[in-house]
């Protein structure tokens, strides 16, 4: 295994991601930001409680996981789409590494920055609301999840985007409603009956929920449809990727 | 010598069903700068591609130092370094950043000695701090050329080195392809520019329609295939040859003003005393003679012609 290749992919991506701090950093984070101040703190206290936890409070798993989805898929998209844009992947193509520690490489750089950007908002959070994490380690161990099986997600829409247009499609089009119909900024419980059945078709649901449920033991759906989800969903990407490596699609003519 | 470059029978149809490669087949040797002449669209790219792992193979098997290029990738890729036709830089990075990249890519550990003495060499060390994208185009070329032998491959290819390049540059690349090849490097640069591979190959190849059409010795193929010719200038224009010349193939040059009597330099005999006792014989007198020998280009262009007429005979 050419670990240290892996490495040096892992390596420049995270240098390119500290070298554009403000638009790979700040910019999530203010968006997170006002997410907090908006729906946090001006409209917060004018909503009832969900559950046992206050407005405010239960935003924030859901502002995290919203932050999360769509930094690991842009990050991981970008990153594989922008050597392909500026013609450089015969490097990749060329170097005695395989698919799997390419894939490696860019995809653990984009769910680090991602996690990193997850820690941030997280912090920030504590100065809008007061937080309690009942479950930490399950809280880390479905934050890393998420941010690796999106920037698996991510990868998989780099190598078949063509341009910028399509690189922003399945984000900007698909993805962010998803998630924003998934339940980061409420309750599926408070939908009328039909909307909740057709929200359960939305797989983000789930994972919000899982998220959400290791924080406060509270959740939309029940844990192990959760678990089930990330299963699913993670196996769904690797299998996409694995065929993409078998046939070198849009990489190795 | 050994052989460290195998290719054999190697078919490339792209996906739209464009024959790229018609079963090629060539054996590079060790230490040797190897010239694949072609016009544009010949398939060079192509096979060289396919030999670094940037192209799959239709059909066919490339095996580098022993190494088969798809079941023994790590170890074959290992000993390769690719300069492309164009020049691809991340806009971005900088010069040293981005030949430590290439060299972690394929496994190397960090030399920071040695990436120096390869800047030294193509002079940019002054530049390794340079943002790629203020650097010249021959300075970006160069760059490739670092960043290709930045984990210290046995086998060196450059494709179109000098394309689009000014010819004092030219010149350079041409210095340190030969410096390269003194290093005990096996350099494979394709062209189109004849002079190109006359002033720094050992072997010749020449492809055209995806087909390697002959490979030989540089000289061997000058001498084997080229022909000289003497220019017979005359002191009074002629309309005809005489009749007496009739034997000797000659052809009359411009305005009548020449005779042009073509010859194999590898004959036993090449008739020139006989043809000249001839001409003498038949009234005509001379002013000067020339003698050209055909060049690279000469052979190049009368191989494809050759190839085209056998393709055109069998439709």
């Amino acid at each position: 295994m050419n670990v240290r290749a892996m490495a040096t992919i892992y390596r420049f991506e995270m240098l390119r991601f500290f070298r554009t701090l403000t638009q790979s950093f700040l910019s999530p984070v203010l968006s997170a930001s006002l997410y907090f101040i908006v729906f946090g703190a001006a409209i917060g206290p004018r909503m009832t409680e969900l559950g046992t936890v206050g407005y405010a409070e239960f935003l924030v798993p859901g502002i995290i996981m919203l932050s999360v989805m769509t930094q690991s898929i842009s990050n991981a998209a970008f990153s594989i789409f922008y050597p392909k844009f500026i013609r450089t992947t015969y490097e990749l193509l060329s170097a005695p590494i395989s698919f799997l520690e390419i894939l490696g490489g860019y995809v653990g750089a984009a769910a680090t920055k991602s996690f990193l950007v997850a820690l941030v908002i997280l912090t920030t959070s504590t100065m809008f609301v007061d937080l309690q994490i009942i479950y930490p380690l399950a809280m880390l161990l479905m934050l890393i999840l998420t941010c690796l099986c999106f920037a698996l997600f991510g990868f998989i829409i780099g190598i078949w985007a063509d341009n910028f247009e399509q690189l922003q499609i399945i984000p900007l089009m698909i993805v962010t409603p998803m998630v924003f119909l998934g339940g980061s900024f409420y309750s599926i419980s408070v939908l009328p009956p039909l909307w909740q059945t057709v929200t359960l078709f939305n797989p983000v649901v789930y994972l919000i929920s899982g998220f959400r449920w290791t924080f406060y033991g509270q959740a939309d759906v029940p844990l192990i449809s959760s678990v089930l989800a990330f299963v699913l969903f993670s196996a769904a990407c690797l299998a996409v990727i694995w065929w993409i490596f078998r046939t070198g699609w849009k990489l190795r003519s | 010598m050994s052989i460290i470059v195998d290719v054999q029978n190697v078919r490339k149809i792209y996906d739209g069903g464009i024959k790229a490669l018609g079963g090629v087949s060539l054996q590079i040797r060790q230490g040797e700068i190897l010239a694949l002449l072609g016009p544009n669209g010949a398939g060079k790219t192509t096979l060289i591609s396919v030999i670094c792992g940037v192209a799959n193979a239709t059909s066919g098997s490339v095996r580098v130092g022993g190494f088969d290029i798809v079941k023994e990738y790590r170890a074959a890729r290992s000993m390769i370094g690719l300069v492309p036709q164009e020049i691809t830089l991340e806009p971005f990075g900088r010069v040293l950043g981005t030949t430590q990249f290439s060299r972690g890519l394929f496994g190397k550990p960090r030399d920071d000695a040695y990436l120096e003495k390869i800047l030294t060499k193509l002079s940019l060390w002054d530049k390794r701090t340079a943002q790629l994208n203020q650097l010249s185009g021959g300075m970006k070329r160069r760059v490739m050329i670092a960043k290709a032998l930045s984990h210290e491959p046995a086998v060196l290819f450059l494709d179109e080195p000098s394309a689009g390049v000014d010819v004092e540059l030219r010149r350079d690349m041409w210095q340190t392809v030969e410096e390269l090849r003194s290093t005990g490097v096996t350099i494979i640069l394709t062209t189109h520019y004849i002079e190109e591979a006359e002033a720094l190959a050992d072997r010749v190849g020449v492809i055209a329609k995806g087909q390697l059409l002959v490979v030989e010795e540089k000289s061997r193929l000058m001498q084997q295939m080229g022909k000289k010719q003497i220019t017979i200038q005359l002191s009074e224009a002629i309309v005809t040859v005489p009749e007496s010349l009739e034997g000797y193939g000659l052809e009359l040059g411009q305005n009548g003003a020449s005779l042009i009597y073509s010859y194999d330099t590898n004959g036993t005999r090449t008739g020139i005393t006989k043809l000249l006792n001839e001409i003498s014989a038949s009234g005509l007198v001379l002013r000067d003679l020339q003698t050209r020998q055909s060049t690279l280009e000469d052979i190049f262009v009368g191989l494809l012609s050759d190839s085209e007429q056998r393709e055109a005979s069998e439709l």
